[in-house]
């Protein structure tokens, strides 16, 4: 492997097992053994002889004035090898995903409790803890503005980022308007949905190592989404060109979109610079709830009207998203979510808005589904109301109002892909539902709401069925260029052609390298396949999010791959003396239609290795108007799931058993069917857990339950079991016809699971999570 | 923060006589959270786990002595008949894992008003043993809860062991919580029959600054039964004497609003486990059919 | 605080450990053994279960000190060279790894299950692996991964 003279112990290992299978097989994870024999290197687990640990210094006050730091009793105490502020921020004290906002550390002012404020560095975590507690902030708090439609409208707030130039605490307004605005319909239904801040509780906390280099850059070993948006914001702080700041990828403990922004990127490099040692950071969960975004929390107003025929006539939806204190993605949640708003359905007239806004709560940005996520608890709620108020099967409406291919949807983009909604309802519907509650049977209480915990016999338990059907873009939007690099190389070793695959694109977990192995096992014809740590020394790969990474790394592995053949074939022609017209490599043989097996590509390797580096661009997409919300195509391709969910709740209790979960989702081209089954059940599973128990609890911009004792996310015990329908309708536009997998299952399970709930009760239940006080009428 | 290993009882209590603030620490399950979490540093912590006089249980006369240091598993697996509603109890205490360490020791230390075992040992009337180098006392558990968090153990006693009688009847525990396992409660409700004294046993958890019982649910119902004469002969108890126990557990809980659940829920559903619990208690008493952890 | 302890069969010293430090720590940043991982350090995930004296505990819960003469055992223990466990080789071939994080505690909890209970049900299963959270996989292939290693284990 390629490391780094001075890499720590227990950095990111090549993977190169042999293992085998291509595109469409499901080949087992090149970094399974490691895995399981506890071998795999996480960022959590770097070291380096003579490290420092680096803590960090939070905020105690959502919102709060600092008047003066005094950092003499931290840096004195023994062990202490360096006590930092804004002051010793050696580039721009300012960083941010789209919106370059937030300080490095703060200033002259917090804007929310947790807020980092201060850096130690010492000798042991203990040492650096204590040395923290030291250092004396002054502060002077102010009132906190936490109201998100305040926030958005009230003139007379504070402003938190008077320097963005935007009316009061906006950080995006945008509507979509599409048809007539005049309309009045047979039947109209209307409802304020509320969502509560959902967090990513990914298990691997922030974490990692960062060593000073010789040429005055530094090297930083971590755990993230995105290395070269992290190499760019980071560079940006320290005041050093992106070439100087080294990132390497160490094993990634989950994601899902909290580890898009910086978190301990900046701080743990200035520590390392300013000390010239190698310093770690990791954070313990309480301060994990402090140092990630969250998923926005959300009040959305909706009302449908239809025909009595069931024909959806307009929507109008009015959508807050709180942002927190930081931008973060606030400005992609309100894009996706005005244009995803409608859901799967046309149409034909239609007035959306959302706000984004700046308040002093904690930041939230991206999380799995972001912006879809929030929107799809209001409309598929609405779904299920109009249904009533027309006395129709919520199944039947749901098929009559379907996008297909060639459906326009509000934005005025015209679905140039397969869009088969109607058809992924009709395969819910169809499977096959669980076993009856037989209530004579003595029960096992952990089929049971409530569980082991002993609540209830079967008293008071009611069975409900729910559906939801959703919508969700994949990859960047909007115009962004959205492009992932890949380096491909093919070389002869031990007889042996083995290719590597080099991306910066960062496996957190979902399979990436398994899907990277695939692909070039299918294109050129070899077995082995290494995988290379993702680092800065190829090029961008744009982030693991927005289900895109199949799809545009897959894209760029493909055509890296394809070069590699082309130049392979190449040389197999100048060897041969002649063009053979329909060359493949099978087996690692060069073989034709016409001619047979030519050639052992070893042989035509000879010593040399064959290496190409490509970028894969996806087609195009447009920004919105920022008055009408029209655009010629601003995502460049959509995905779409079906929940049913079966419920069994204690009425009385408000406890909910979810009995199952049951999935059908287009995947265009399945490429590891396994591994796609995983990242469904997995995404449900988060989905269900917003609906049911899944809320960090902010009052006053405080977190009131920042730990895994009182954030609650689902356990085996309330986990159903779920069938995974996949159907492959292929996206003509992407390589393979892939199409997004990652998000959809986790935004159509929670209004499944709350459709169930409701159905069970006959509540209506407008807030998610709906927790047992909801249920049982007790919230006040 | 120093470690200290105690070797046996007397060995630890000489060291709680002279250090107070020294840290017990056995399963580890609560303390150890405050410590990896910066929330407390003690001046040292006191290792019971290798003190032989907390580490067992035994009976005499039928009463049973847990040792301080039994973790729960060991409950669940081996006083299941004996002891139904600890047992139960015991059964919802975290995970498997946080079983095979924590103890009702450590749980009546920390003496959380949610601690799962207490409304098991307050429907058992069980008494709380207290050493220090004064000498030994027992305590009824009712009394031994004095706050949020705080009980009249002196600092310098250690709790050594709960006794609690062998159940004569039939016991129940059921707990509250937002997930179906892995939770601490929102609140939690054990009720137990003692024929053998025509009394009935209750415990609320999570219902008020202490663990506390419902006394007049426990002397309505001990007196319905009694004058029905149902404790000789048990017929199916009349719905009214249900809802009106269920109503005077749900009366005895001052809960609050907190981050696990509102007041007026707490209430509410303790009220229903107290129904249901003592329908499955009568249940088992008209039938002879016994639950199990 | 100096510590001996067995770990994985071998004699373990660990020197200057602080008083405070947790089982977890001094395995992961004084013994060279960072296979069980920190997720919580509150008792909540299981991920740094390990078998202390043949029970599974959460490692994070156990004070440094606690650990002086005990026999650990972790995941690092859990294969015979290079032949994995049955319930290694069930998590590696049922897909139950994504991001592995869980992985190591679940394993070593699955392990105790099934040497206590070689034929467990779904809802001992369960309930069983309740302590373990793990926020990628839904838990369905862990199922699967589960009863595929009490298979392996009763027919080998």
């Amino acid at each position: 492997m390629s490391a780094h003279v001075n890499a720590p112990s227990r950095a990111p290992q090549d993977l190169s097992e042999s293992i085998t299978g291509g595109v469409g097989e499901s080949p087992s994870r090149p970094d399974g053994n490691l895995k399981v024999r506890g071998d795999y290197a996480y960022s959590s687990d770097l070291w380096a002889e003579d490290m420092l640990w680096g803590a960090t210094l939070r905020s105690p006050h959502p919102y709060a004035r600092i008047a003066g730091i005094d950092v003499g009793q931290a840096l004195a105490y023994p062990g202490v090898y360096a006590v930092l502020t804004h002051e010793d921020v050696p580039g721009d004290n300012r960083y941010g995903l789209k919106i370059v906002d937030q300080p490095v550390l703060a200033e002259d002012v917090v804007r929310f409790r947790g807020e980092a404020v201060a850096l130690v560095a010492a000798d042991h975590p203990e040492t650096a803890r204590r040395a923290v507690e030291l250092i004396a902030v002054d502060y002077e708090v102010l009132d906190p503005v936490t109201d998100p439609k305040r926030a958005a409208h009230d003139g007379t707030l504070p402003k938190l980022h008077p320097e963005s130039g935007r009316e009061n605490n906006l950080v995006r307004y945008q509507p979509v308007v599409r048809g007539r605005q005049d309309v009045s319909a047979d039947v109209v239904v209307s409802g304020t949905y509320t969502l509560g801040m959902q967090d990513q509780a990914f298990l691997g906390p922030e974490s990692g190592l960062a060593i000073p280099a010789e040429d005055g850059g530094v090297e930083l070993y971590l755990s993230t989404q995105d290395l070269h948006s992290d190499r760019k914001q980071t560079a940006r702080a320290l005041g050093l060109p992106p070439d100087k700041v080294r990132l390497t990828m160490s094993g990634v403990g989950g994601a899902f979109g909290g580890r898009e922004d910086l978190s301990i990127q900046a701080h743990v490099c200035m520590l390392a610079m300013h000390t010239g040692k190698p310093v770690k950071m990791m954070y313990d969960r309480e301060e994990s709830f402090y140092g990630h975004v969250h998923r926005h929390p959300a009040e959305m107003y909706f009302e449908h009207g239809a025909t009595r025929e069931g024909k959806l006539v307009y929507l109008k939806a009015r959508m807050y998203f709180d942002g927190g204190a930081y931008a973060s993605k606030t400005p992609v949640v309100v894009g996706n979510a005005t244009t995803l708003g409608t859901g799967p359905y046309e149409v034909p007239n239609v007035d959306i808005a959302g706000w984004g806004v700046y308040t002093n709560n904690p930041p939230c940005g991206a999380m799995r589904g972001l912006g879809a996520v929030q929107p799809a608890f209001a409309y598929e709620a609405q779904m299920d109301k109009l249904a009533s108020a027309l006395d129709m099967d919520p199944v039947e409406l749901r098929q009559r109002n379907a996008v297909d291919q060639g459906s326009v949807l509000h934005t005025g983009q015209k679905l140039d892909y397969p869009a088969p909604v109607g058809e992924l309802i009709e395969r819910a519907r169809n499977l096959p539902m669980p076993p009856e509650r037989d209530p004579a049977a003595e029960p096992d209480i952990r089929d049971l709401p409530g569980g082991a915990a002993n609540t209830t016999h079967g008293e008071d338990v009611a069975r409900g069925v729910g559906y939801a059907a959703i919508i969700k873009n994949v990859s960047y939007a909007e115009g962004a260029d959205d492009y992932s690099t890949a380096r491909v190389s093919l070389q002869a070793v031990g007889g042996e052609a083995v290719a590597m695959v080099h991306t910066a694109a960062a496996e957190v977990g979902q399979g990436l390298v398994t899907v990277q192995q695939q692909i070039a096992r299918t294109e050129l014809g070899v077995e082995r396949v290494n995988i290379h740590p993702n680092d800065t020394s190829v090029g961008d790969s744009g982030s693991s999010s927005a289900s895109r990474q199949t799809y545009i790394t897959g894209g760029a592995v493909k055509t890296a791959c394809e070069a590699v053949r082309e130049t392979l074939f190449e040389r197999a022609t100048a060897r041969l003396g002649h063009a053979v017209p329909d060359l493949t490599i099978v087996d690692g043989k060069l073989v034709s239609d016409s001619h047979g097996v030519l050639a052992d590509v070893v042989d035509i390797l000879g010593d040399e290795v064959i290496e190409c580096t490509r970028e894969y661009h996806h087609r195009p997409t447009y920004p919105l108007d920022p008055e009408t919300g029209q655009s010629e195509l601003v995502h460049v391709q959509h995905a779409f799931s079906v929940h049913r969910a079966v419920v069994d709740v204690d009425t009385q209790l408000g406890l909910v058993k979810v009995v199952a979960l049951d999935c059908v989702q287009d995947v265009g081209k399945s490429v590891n069917p396994d591994a796609i089954v995983g990242q469904i059940q997995g995404g449900a599973v988060q989905g269900m857990g917003l609906a049911v128990m899944e809320e960090i609890q902010v009052s006053d911009g405080l977190i009131r339950n920042p730990s895994f004792t009182d954030y609650l996310i689902p356990t085996i015990l309330d986990t159903p079991p779920m069938k995974v329908d996949i159907i492959e309708r292929g996206d003509p536009h992407a390589p393979y016809g892939v199409r997004g997998v990652g998000e959809p299952p986790t935004i159509s399970a929670g209004p499944a699971v709350l459709a169930a709930i409701r159905a069970a009760t006959g509540l209506d239940l407008t807030h998610a999570p709906a927790g047992p006080e909801h249920i049982t009428g007790t919230a006040h | 923060m120093d470690f200290l290993r105690a070797a046996s009882l007397d060995d630890a209590l000489a060291t709680k006589a002279q250090r107070p603030d020294i840290a017990p620490i056995a399963g580890g399950t609560d303390l150890m959270v405050a410590i990896n979490f910066d929330h407390i540093r003690p001046s040292g912590l006191l290792d019971l786990t290798s003190v032989p006089e907390l580490a067992d249980w035994s009976e005499s006369g039928g009463v049973i002595r847990i040792g301080a240091g039994v973790p729960y598993a060991r409950i669940i697996s081996e006083l299941g008949e004996h002891l139904p509603g600890l047992a139960m109890a015991s059964r919802t205490v975290a995970s498997p894992q946080i079983r095979n360490r924590g103890t009702v020791g450590g749980n009546l230390a920390t003496a959380s008003p949610s601690g799962d075992a207490h409304p098991a040992l307050l429907a058992c009337a069980a008494e709380v043993e207290l050493a220090s180098v004064r000498g030994t006392r027992r305590l009824p558990v009712a009394e031994f809860f004095t706050g949020v968090k705080r009980s009249a153990a002196e600092p310098d006693e250690l709790i050594t062991a709960v006794h609690l009688a062998r159940a004569t009847g039939p016991q129940q525990f059921a707990k509250v919580g937002t997930r179906n396992a892995m939770v601490i409660s929102v609140c939690a409700f054990s009720v137990a029959l003692h024929p053998d004294r025509a009394e009935v046993g209750t415990g609320l958890g999570s219902a008020a600054p202490t663990p506390r019982r419902a006394v007049e649910a426990e002397e309505f119902l001990a007196g319905e039964l009694t004058s029905r004469g149902m404790w000789t002969d048990p017929r199916p108890l009349p719905e009214t004497v249900v809802t009106r126990f269920g109503e005077l557990v749900a009366a005895a809980a001052a809960p609050i609003d907190d981050v696990r659940g509102t007041a007026s829920y707490r209430r509410h559903a303790l009220g229903v486990l107290a129904r249901r619990t003592v329908g499955w208690t009568w249940d088992e008493y008209s039938t002879g059919r016994q639950t199990c952890a | 605080m100096r510590l001996n302890l067995t770990v994985n069969g071998r004699p373990h010293q660990a020197d200057e450990a602080w008083e405070g430090e947790s089982l977890l720590h001094v395995l992961r940043e004084r013994l060279g053994l960072p296979g069980s991982k920190n997720a919580c350090e509150q008792g909540e995930c299981g991920s740094c279960t390990v078998y202390l004296d043949d029970v599974p505990v959460c490692s994070c819960m156990v004070a440094a000190g606690q650990a002086q003469g005990r026999a650990v055992r972790t995941v690092e223990g859990l294969a015979d060279g290079d032949r994995l466990d049955a319930v290694q080789q069930s998590f590696v071939d049922s897909g139950a790894v994504q991001c592995g994080f869980c992985t190591p505690g679940l394993l070593v909890q699955a392990h105790d299950l099934i040497e206590r209970n070689p034929e467990p049900t779904d809802a001992e299963i369960r309930e069983s692996l309740a302590g373990n959270l793990c926020r990628c996989t839904g838990y369905e292939k862990i199922m699967d991964a589960v009863r595929l290693a009490a298979q392996r284990k009763a027919v080998s």
